[in-house]
């Protein structure tokens, strides 16, 4: 008896849970912290566009997206590296073919506390803090005093699985592999945070985590003149260290996914990105 | 409803058949205690299977050994050459665990010895409560406490750069796995017979004498337990002890050093690995490594308490 009112209770609740689905496509949408602020606000004002399809964006790390996009979890995986070789494989032998689409350009700054006198620092100078065979291991190593830091440098650095680690590297370090010791946080907004209150540290991570309450350094290569992060440097590729952004689809995108991805594309998508402190594609007039 | 029919059947079969409605229930019962006593056997088995059937392949086709254990680099996201050492990783747990063991054991000791020796009445009831409730606070109000309580705490008194280390996560450790100790501690000073403490009164020891030369002693073997199933604690801790080491591969070399926990790097890494991947694979292999540890550590606090039942 009880089994069957039950029963009959649980059918009429899957019935009401099919018809409050119709009519309406669900887009799953995971990956990039960097991108994760800039994919909310796209799936937000998309609702005003589009009430018959709804967004549902996380965050965790291009790493997470990535992978879900290989487990075939998710319709749109933001990353803010490009997809390894090997992973573009395992997707495929899985039956997932991510595309990738460019759907904007990120500085990634590097930022150190606001007490610290340094200005500028050089790609060889990042390179002997983070490298594994670096010497700097001490802001007097590289010729700074820091007020209120005992000379130790804090570096700071992210899980690695993110994007942000992965291109960091790829940037600074080249073939060479991080140091031991870093901290290693899981976001990029834990990252800035973490730079704040500490004299002795150095981090990075995409320009539009940046606060007042964190300096940001003008980072020059190979002895040029250094370039400060900014959403122009990134999309005229004036910064040392700017990264596209991407989405990825699983196939060429369909329907519902094509209508979502083509809208990003547009003026009004960029313009949602450049307001988040990203660089567009191209240039776009907002207002 | 068929097991109200058949003993009709039954009886009219023959008389010494007992096949009724109690019968079956009586056995029913039987069935359903024996699966839930033996669930737990099943439970640790089909893990087990679970996670070397995830992780073995891996060890036995790419996985160098020798480097798993000794290297101190661990770096499996890089596409060209992943490194897989957890040296560091075990440097790290080892001594945050070590560390809370320091904070632990005179803790616990501590409260034991006054929750079975001296309290009686209702501050040993409330003491007992307390402790109990202490051990129900979950893991990641540990690991708060941790970054917002004892980070800045850190900082200010030792002035160091940073509160996230060795010191912060083996404090946050120790007053975790203190009242997990405190009350199998104070049920090894219970097993000890009074006749023992009357003896030794009768002999004109002191209070303090009978605790030490005698009930300490005779319960030796059963704190030793507790002792271990703490260290047990430690290896498996993962959420609190993510937040409070810094989580940097590292291998420290003062208690100000930030590390990172085995538990931790799994916590962290496997939600962003893709199912079936190197990297997914190694996180496994960790998994086996501290399902091992764990194993040994409570088969011989086990055994250690067993020993004391038998002398």
């Amino acid at each position: 008896m009880y089994l069957r009112k039950s029963m009959s209770l649980m059918g009429a609740l899957l019935a009401v849970i099919a018809t409050g689905a119709e009519g309406r496509t669900l887009i799953q949408n995971k990956g990039s912290d960097t991108l994760v602020n800039v994919a909310q606000a796209w799936a937000e004002a998309y609702q005003s566009v589009n009430p018959d399809a709804a967004v549902a964006v996380s965050g965790g790390g291009s790493g997470t997206g990535i992978a879900a996009m290989i487990n075939g979890t998710v319709d749109i995986a933001n990353a803010s590296r490009k997809m390894k070789d090997k992973e573009i494989k395992m997707a495929d032998e899985r039956g997932h073919h991510p595309v990738e689409h460019i759907v904007g350009f990120d500085a990634l700054a590097v930022f150190i506390h606001q007490d610290n006198p340094a200005d500028t620092l050089t790609i060889e100078q990042l390179a002997q803090i983070y490298g594994r065979d670096g010497k700097a291991r001490k802001w007097s190593d590289i010729g700074i005093t820091v007020p209120g830091c005992k000379d130790e440098i804090v570096v700071v650095s992210r899980q690695n699985n993110s994007g942000t680690y992965a291109y960091f590297r790829e940037a600074v370090l080249g073939k060479e592999k991080y140091r031991n010791g870093t901290l290693d946080m899981h976001g990029s907004k834990d990252v800035v945070d973490l730079v704040e209150k500490t004299p002795c540290a150095i981090g990075y991570s995409g320009l539009a985590y940046a606060t007042e309450h964190v300096k940001m350094v003008c980072v020059s290569k190979d002895g040029q003149a250094c370039v400060s992060p900014s959403v122009e440097t990134a999309g005229n590729g004036a910064y040392p260290i700017a990264r596209p952004l991407m989405m990825y689809t699983n196939g060429e995108p369909q329907g519902e996914i094509k209508k979502y991805m083509d809208w990003i594309m547009s003026d009004a998508g960029q313009c949602i990105i450049l307001k988040k402190g990203y660089a567009p594609v191209r240039p776009v007039q907002c207002n | 409803m068929s097991a109200a029919k058949r003993p009709m059947v039954a009886r009219e079969r023959g008389d010494f058949d007992r096949r009724n409605a109690d019968w079956y229930i009586d056995r029913l019962v039987q069935g359903l205690v024996f699966l839930g006593g033996i669930s737990a056997i099943l439970f640790i088995i089909g893990i087990f299977v679970f996670i070397a059937k995830e992780g073995l392949g891996f060890v036995i086709d790419t996985l160098d050994l020798t480097e798993f254990f000794t290297s101190k680099y661990w770096e499996p996201s890089d596409e060209e050459a992943p490194e897989y050492g957890i040296l560091a990783l075990i440097a790290g747990t080892a001594s945050v665990t070590g560390l809370a063991m320091v904070v632990a054991i005179p803790f616990s000791l501590g409260a034991a010895v006054y929750i079975g020796e001296f309290a009686t009445g209702k501050t040993r009831e409330s003491l007992k409560v307390l402790v109990e409730l202490l051990a129900a606070i979950p893991s990641v109000v540990w690991g708060f406490i941790g970054l917002s309580i004892m980070n800045p705490l850190i900082i200010e008194l030792f002035d160091v750069p940073v509160g996230l280390n060795v010191l912060n996560a083996g404090i946050i450790l120790g007053l975790m796995a203190a009242p997990i100790m405190t009350s199998i501690a104070e049920d090894a000073l219970k097993a000890v017979p009074d006749r023992y403490r009357e003896a030794a009164e009768a002999m004109g020891a002191t209070r303090w004498q009978v605790i030490y030369k005698v009930v300490l002693p005779a319960a030796k073997n059963g704190l030793l337990g507790a002792v271990l199933l703490g260290v047990g604690r430690g290896f498996g801790e993962t959420m609190a002890v993510l937040m409070a080491t810094g989580h940097s591969v590292n291998i420290p070399t003062s208690i100000f050093d930030s590390v990172r926990a085995l538990t931790a790097t799994i916590a962290a890494e496997l939600g962003e690995t893709a199912v079936g991947s190197d990297h997914y694979s190694a996180l496994f292999t960790i998994g086996i490594f501290l399902f091992i540890i764990t194993f040994v550590i409570n088969l011989l606090a086990d055994l250690v308490v067993r020993g004391v039942r038998k002398g």
